[in-house]
C-alpha cells in the first residue's frame, strides 16, 4: 500500500469520464445529459489537476480555471435554453427534440 | 458656220418635253390642254423638220452630224476601240423620215384629241404618243446601229403600251387587249434577235457601228457629180417633202450608173468632201468599209475559226437584218402580231401600226442599201418575202369583217410592196411608197376610226333613246355590240359625208388609181421589178412582179369591198343608222391627209409623163435621197405596166362593186356574198376569213411545243423535281432527319442526360446522406464520440507501433 499515485487519479478520471460519456449517450433527459457533460468536464479537470501536481507545474491549474469558468457559462446558457424548451414543448426528452432532422 | 442643222436635237427635244410635261403635269393641266400640248409638241417637231430640210438644202444636201448637247458619248472604251456617240444624223433620208413621222404624227395627234375625248386615260394616251415620237425620231436620226436600236426598242415599247392601252376593260376585253400587246412585243423580240446578231457581226467585222464617219460622204458619185445642187430649187407645193431639180435628173441618171468616175474632183463648199479618200478604209463607217470589203480591200475577219467570203459575210449580216425587218415591218414569217395590234385605239393603229413604226424595217434596209445591194442572195430572199407577204396579206384581207383588221392586213400587204422594192434594188421606190403609204394608210385608219367613233356614238344614241343609258361613253362595247364589225355598218356615206369622201380618196389611192399617190409609188416598184427581170434577167424580178400585180388587184378588191360594206347600201344596224359625223379635230386631219394622198405621188413624178414633171419636177425624191442612198436610181415609167396595173385595179374595183354593191354584200344571216356562193370561191373565202390558219399553224408548231416545254420546265423540272423531290424529299426530309437526330439522341440524350445524371446522382447521394441527420442528439453525440475515439486511436497507433 503506498501513497496515492497519479495513476489512481487518472483511473478515477477515466472512470468518471466514461460514466459521463455513457450518460451523454444513454440518458434521454436533457438535464441528466448536461450533468453527464459536467461529469466529463470535471473528469478532465481532475486529470489536469493531477498532472499539474505530478509535474509541479501550474499550467493545469490555469486550464482548470478556464474550464470551470466556461462550464459555468455553458450551464447558465444551457439551463436557460432548457427552461425555454420546456415552456414550449412541455418536455426535455432529447429524443423528442428533433426538429432539425434532415 | 452655224446653221439650223446645229439645232437638230430640237426635233427630239420638243416631243420629249411634251412627254415629260404630260407625264408629270398632264393631270393638273386638264384634259383639253394635255391633248393640245402633245399636239403642239408634235407640230413643233414638224416645224423643226421643215427647217432642217431647208437648212439641208442650204448645205447642198450634205449630211450633218450633230452631237446631242450634254450627253456626250454613250460608250467610249478606247481599249476596245468602241466609241458610240449620241449623234443625230441629218441627211436626206433621215429628214424624209422625220417629215413623215412628225407630219403624219401631228395630224394624228390632232385627230386623237377628238377621238379620245371622254376616255378615262386621256392624258396617259398623249404622253405615250409623244414618247413614241421621241423614240421614232431617235430611230430615224441615229448615225449608228446601236442608237437606232434604242429607238427601235423604244417604239416597240410604246407600241406595247398603246396596243394594251385599254387593258382595264371589262368582260375579257382588257385581257384580249393586253394579250395582243404581249403578242406584238414577243413576236418583235424574234426580229430583234436578228437585228442584234447583225449588229454583232457588223461590229466584229468592221469594228464600228457608225453608219458613216463624220466627214464621210454617203454617196461619192453623187457628191462628185452633183454638188451644184443649189438654192434655186423650189419646194413642191404640198408642203411635205422634196425639192425638185428639173433639169438635172438626166445627169443624175447617168452618174448613178457609173459610180465614182471623177473621185478627185472636189467642188462645192470648201468644207465639203466629194470623196472619202481623206479617210483610211478602217476609219470609215460600216457602209464605207463594206464597200471596201466587197472590193477586196479589206480582209474578212475570222470568227471562231470560220472565215466566210466577203460575199458570204454580207449575206449573213443582211439576212439577220432582214429578220429584224420582218419583225418590225410585219413580214412573213413574223407578221402575225400586226392584226392583233388593232386592239389599240385607232389613232395608234394609224400612227404606229400603219404609217410610221412599221416602216422602220423598210427604212433600216434602205439605210443599209449598200449591204443589201451587194448581197444578191439576200436581195432575192427579200424580194420574195416582200412579194409573198404582199400577196398573202392581201388575200387574208379579202375575208375579214373587222374594219380595222382589213386595214391591218392591207398594211402588211403594202409593207410587203416596200420590202419587195428593197429586194429588187428599188430603194427610192421603197421610200416613195413608204411616204405615200403613210399618207393614205393614216388617212384610211383615221377614217375607219371616224366610222367606229360614229357607229359607237350612234349605238349610245340609240340606247339613250331607249332609256338604257349605261354610264359614260368611255366604256366601250360592253353589251356585245361590235362597232368595228362591218356587218353592223352600211349606208354611212349619207351620215358621214366628209369621212366618206376622204375614205374614198384613201381607198382609190391605196388601190393605185391614177392619178392618186398610190398609183405612182406602186407603179415605180412594179416598174423596177420589171426592169430587174428584163435588164438583169433575174428571176426575182419576174416573180416579184407577178406576185405584186396579183396583190395589187386584191388590194383594190378588198378596199372596194370595204367601201361597199361600210358606206354604201343601207344601214344594217340601228347604230349605223344613227351615226353622226365626227368632230372637226377628226375631220380636219382627214382632209389634210386626203390632199396629201392625192398629191403625194408628185413627190417623185416620173420623167415625161403627161407633162407632170414640168409642173412638179421629175424624180424629185430620187434626187433628194440620192445624196444619202448609195444605190438610188430613178425609176423608169413603163407605160404598158402602168396601164396593166391600173386596169387590174379598176377591174377589181368593178368586180367588187358588182359582188358587194347595192347592199348585196352581207346576206340576212350575216354571211359574205362570196361565202354564200357555196362552191370553190366560198371555200377560198373561208380560208381568207380564217387567215389561212396561219395563227393556228403557229400555235400548233411553235406555241404548243413551247408551252409543252414550258410546262415540262415548270411542272416536271421545277415543281416535281426541284420542289417536290429536291426541296421536299431531299432537303426538307434531310433537314428534318438531321434535326431529329440532333434533338433526340444528341441534345435530349447526351447533353440532357449528362446534366440530369449529375443532378440525379447528387440528389440520390444527398438523400442517403440526409438520413444521417436523424435529429437524435444522442446519435450525434455517439458520432462525435466515435470520431474522437477514432482520432485518438489514430494518434496512438504510431506510438503503439514504435513503443510496443
Amino acid at each position: 500500500m503506498g501513497a496515492i499515485q497519479i495513476e489512481h487519479y487518472l483511473m478515477l478520471s477515466a472512470v468518471l469520464f466514461t460514466l459521463g460519456v455513457l450518460g451523454v449517450l444513454l440518458r434521454r433527459n436533457a438535464i441528466l445529459v448536461f450533468m453527464s457533460v459536467e461529469l466529463m468536464l470535471n473528469a478532465a479537470n481532475l486529470a489536469l489537476v493531477a498532472f499539474a501536481r505530478h509535474w509541479g507545474q501550474s499550467d493545469g491549474h490555469v486550464f482548470v480555471f478556464f474550464v470551470v469558468t466556461v462550464a459555468a457559462a455553458e450551464v447558465a446558457v444551457g439551463l436557460a435554453l432548457l427552461v425555454t424548451i420546456f415552456r414550449t414543448r412541455q418536455s426535455i426528452n432529447i429524443d423528442e427534440l428533433r426538429m432539425m432532422e434532415g | 458656220m452655224v446653221t439650223f442643222l446645229d439645232w437638230a436635237p430640237l426635233v427630239i427635244l420638243f416631243p420629249l418635253l411634251g412627254f415629260i410635261a404630260n407625264l408629270f403635269g398632264g393631270a393638273r393641266l386638264g384634259r383639253r390642254y394635255a391633248g393640245w400640248l402633245a399636239t403642239g409638241a408634235a407640230a413643233l417637231a414638224f416645224v423643226v423638220s421643215l427647217l432642217l430640210l431647208m437648212a439641208l438644202r442650204e448645205n447642198g444636201y450634205q449630211a450633218h452630224l450633230q452631237d446631242f448637247p450634254l450627253l456626250g458619248h454613250w460608250f467610249d472604251i478606247p481599249t476596245a476601240n468602241l466609241r458610240i456617240g449620241w449623234q443625230l444624223r441629218v441627211d436626206t433620208l433621215s429628214v424624209t423620215m422625220m417629215l413623215v413621222v412628225t407630219g403624219v404624227g401631228s395630224l394624228i395627234h390632232l385627230y386623237a384629241i377628238g377621238y379620245m375625248t371622254g376616255d378615262s386615260a386621256f392624258v396617259r394616251f398623249f404622253a405615250y404618243l409623244n414618247l413614241f415620237l421621241v423614240f421614232m425620231l431617235v430611230l430615224v436620226s441615229a448615225n449608228n446601229f446601236l442608237m437606232m436600236f434604242v429607238g427601235w426598242e423604244g417604239v416597240g415599247l410604246c407600241s406595247y403600251l398603246l396596243i394594251g392601252f385599254w387593258w382595264d376593260q371589262r368582260g375579257g376585253e382588257g385581257w384580249r387587249n393586253s394579250n395582243a400587246a404581249r403578242k406584238a412585243f414577243i413576236v418583235n423580240r424574234v426580229g430583234d434577235f436578228g437585228l442584234l446578231m447583225a449588229m454583232f457581226l457588223i461590229f466584229w467585222q468592221f469594228g464600228t457601228l457608225d453608219f458613216y464617219a463624220p466627214t464621210e460622204v454617203a454617196n461619192v458619185a453623187w457628191a462628185s457629180g452633183a454638188t451644184h445642187h443649189s438654192a434655186d430649187d423650189h419646194a413642191t407645193d404640198d408642203g411635205h417633202a422634196a425639192d425638185a431639180n428639173e433639169d438635172e435628173h438626166e445627169a443624175a441618171d447617168d452618174h448613178t450608173d457609173s459610180p465614182a468616175s471623177d473621185g478627185h474632183g472636189e467642188s462645192g463648199a470648201p468644207a465639203v468632201h466629194a470623196t472619202n479618200e481623206h479617210l483610211a478604209t478602217h476609219e470609215r463607217g460600216v457602209f464605207g468599209q463594206a464597200e471596201a470589203l466587197i472590193a477586196g480591200e479589206l480582209p474578212v475577219r475570222a470568227f471562231a475559226g470560220v472565215r466566210l467570203s466577203a460575199e458570204g459575210l454580207v449575206t449573213l449580216i443582211t439576212l439577220f437584218l432582214l429578220l429584224g425587218a420582218t419583225g418590225k415591218s410585219a413580214q412573213i414569217p413574223l407578221f402575225v402580231w400586226l392584226p392583233d395590234a388593232m386592239a389599240g385605239p385607232t389613232p395608234v393603229s394609224a400612227l404606229i401600226h400603219a404609217a410610221t413604226m412599221v416602216t422602220a424595217g423598210v427604212y433600216m434596209m434602205v439605210r443599209a442599201d449598200v449591204l443589201f445591194y451587194e448581197a444578191a442572195v439576200t436581195s432575192f430572199v427579200v424580194a420574195i418575202i416582200g412579194a409573198a407577204t404582199a400577196l398573202t396579206a392581201g388575200f387574208i384581207a379579202l375575208g375579214q369583217w373587222d374594219i380595222k383588221r382589213v386595214l391591218a392586213y392591207s398594211t402588211i400587204s403594202q409593207l410587203g410592196f416596200m420590202v419587195a422594192a428593197v429586194g429588187v434594188g428599188a430603194y427610192v421606190a421603197a421610200m416613195f411608197h413608204l411616204v405615200t403609204h403613210a399618207f393614205f394608210k393614216a388617212l384610211l385608219f383615221l377614217g375607219s376610226g371616224s366610222v367606229i367613233h360614229g357607229v359607237e356614238h350612234g349605238h349610245h344614241h340609240v340606247h339613250d333613246a331607249h332609256g338604257v343609258h349605261e354610264g359614260e361613253s368611255t366604256s366601250h362595247h360592253e353589251d356585245g355590240f361590235d362597232p368595228q364589225d362591218m356587218r353592223n355598218m352600211g349606208g354611212l356615206a349619207a351620215r358621214m359625208p366628209l369621212t366618206y369622201l376622204t375614205y374614198l380618196i384613201g381607198t382609190l389611192a391605196l388601190a393605185g388609181v391614177f392619178p392618186l399617190a398610190g398609183f405612182w409609188s406602186k407603179d415605180e416598184i412594179l416598174a423596177d421589178a420589171w426592169r430587174l427581170g428584163i435588164e438583169k434577167a433575174e428571176l426575182s424580178g419576174y416573180l416579184t412582179l407577178g406576185l405584186l400585180l396579183a396583190a395589187a388587184a386584191m388590194t383594190a378588191f378588198y378596199m372596194w369591198r370595204q367601201v361597199e360594206l361600210v358606206f354604201h347600201g343601207r344601214a344594217r344596224s340601228e347604230a349605223a343608222a344613227a351615226a353622226p359625223e365626227s368632230a372637226y379635230t377628226m375631220t380636219v386631219p382627214l382632209l389634210i391627209l386626203a390632199v396629201a394622198s392625192v398629191l403625194g405621188g408628185m413627190l417623185n413624178a416620173p420623167h415625161g409623163v403627161l407633162g407632170l414633171d414640168r409642173l412638179f419636177g421629175a424624180h424629185s425624191l430620187t434626187n433628194f435621197l440620192e445624196a444619202t442612198v448609195r444605190h438610188a436610181h430613178a425609176g423608169s415609167f413603163v407605160f404598158w405596166l402602168a396601164v396593166l396595173a391600173l386596169g387590174l385595179a379598176v377591174l377589181a374595183i368593178l368586180s367588187a362593186r358588182s359582188i358587194y354593191g347595192q347592199g348585196r354584200g352581207v346576206s340576212e344571216t350575216g354571211e359574205d356574198a362570196l361565202q354564200a356562193n357555196g362552191n370553190l370561191i366560198s371555200w377560198f373565202w373561208q380560208l381568207a376569213n380564217r387567215r389561212l390558219f396561219w395563227d393556228e399553224f403557229y400555235e400548233r408548231v411553235f406555241l404548243r411545243p413551247y408551252q409543252a416545254l414550258a410546262r415540262f420546265f415548270a411542272q416536271t423540272i421545277d415543281w416535281d423535281f426541284w420542289h417536290n423531290y429536291v426541296h421536299d424529299d431531299v432537303l426538307r426530309a434531310g433537314f428534318n432527319a438531321a434535326g431529329r437526330f440532333l434533338a433526340r439522341p444528341v441534345d435530349m440524350g447526351l447533353v440532357d442526360g449528362a446534366v440530369n445524371g449529375v443532378a440525379r446522382l447528387i440528389q440520390s447521394l444527398s438523400a442517403r446522406l440526409r438520413r444521417t441527420q436523424s435529429g437524435y442528439v444522442r446519435a450525434y453525440a455517439l458520432a462525435l464520440f466515435l470520431g474522437t475515439l477514432l482520432i485518438v486511436i489514430l494518434m496512438l497507433l504510431p506510438l503503439a507501433g514504435s513503443g510496443g
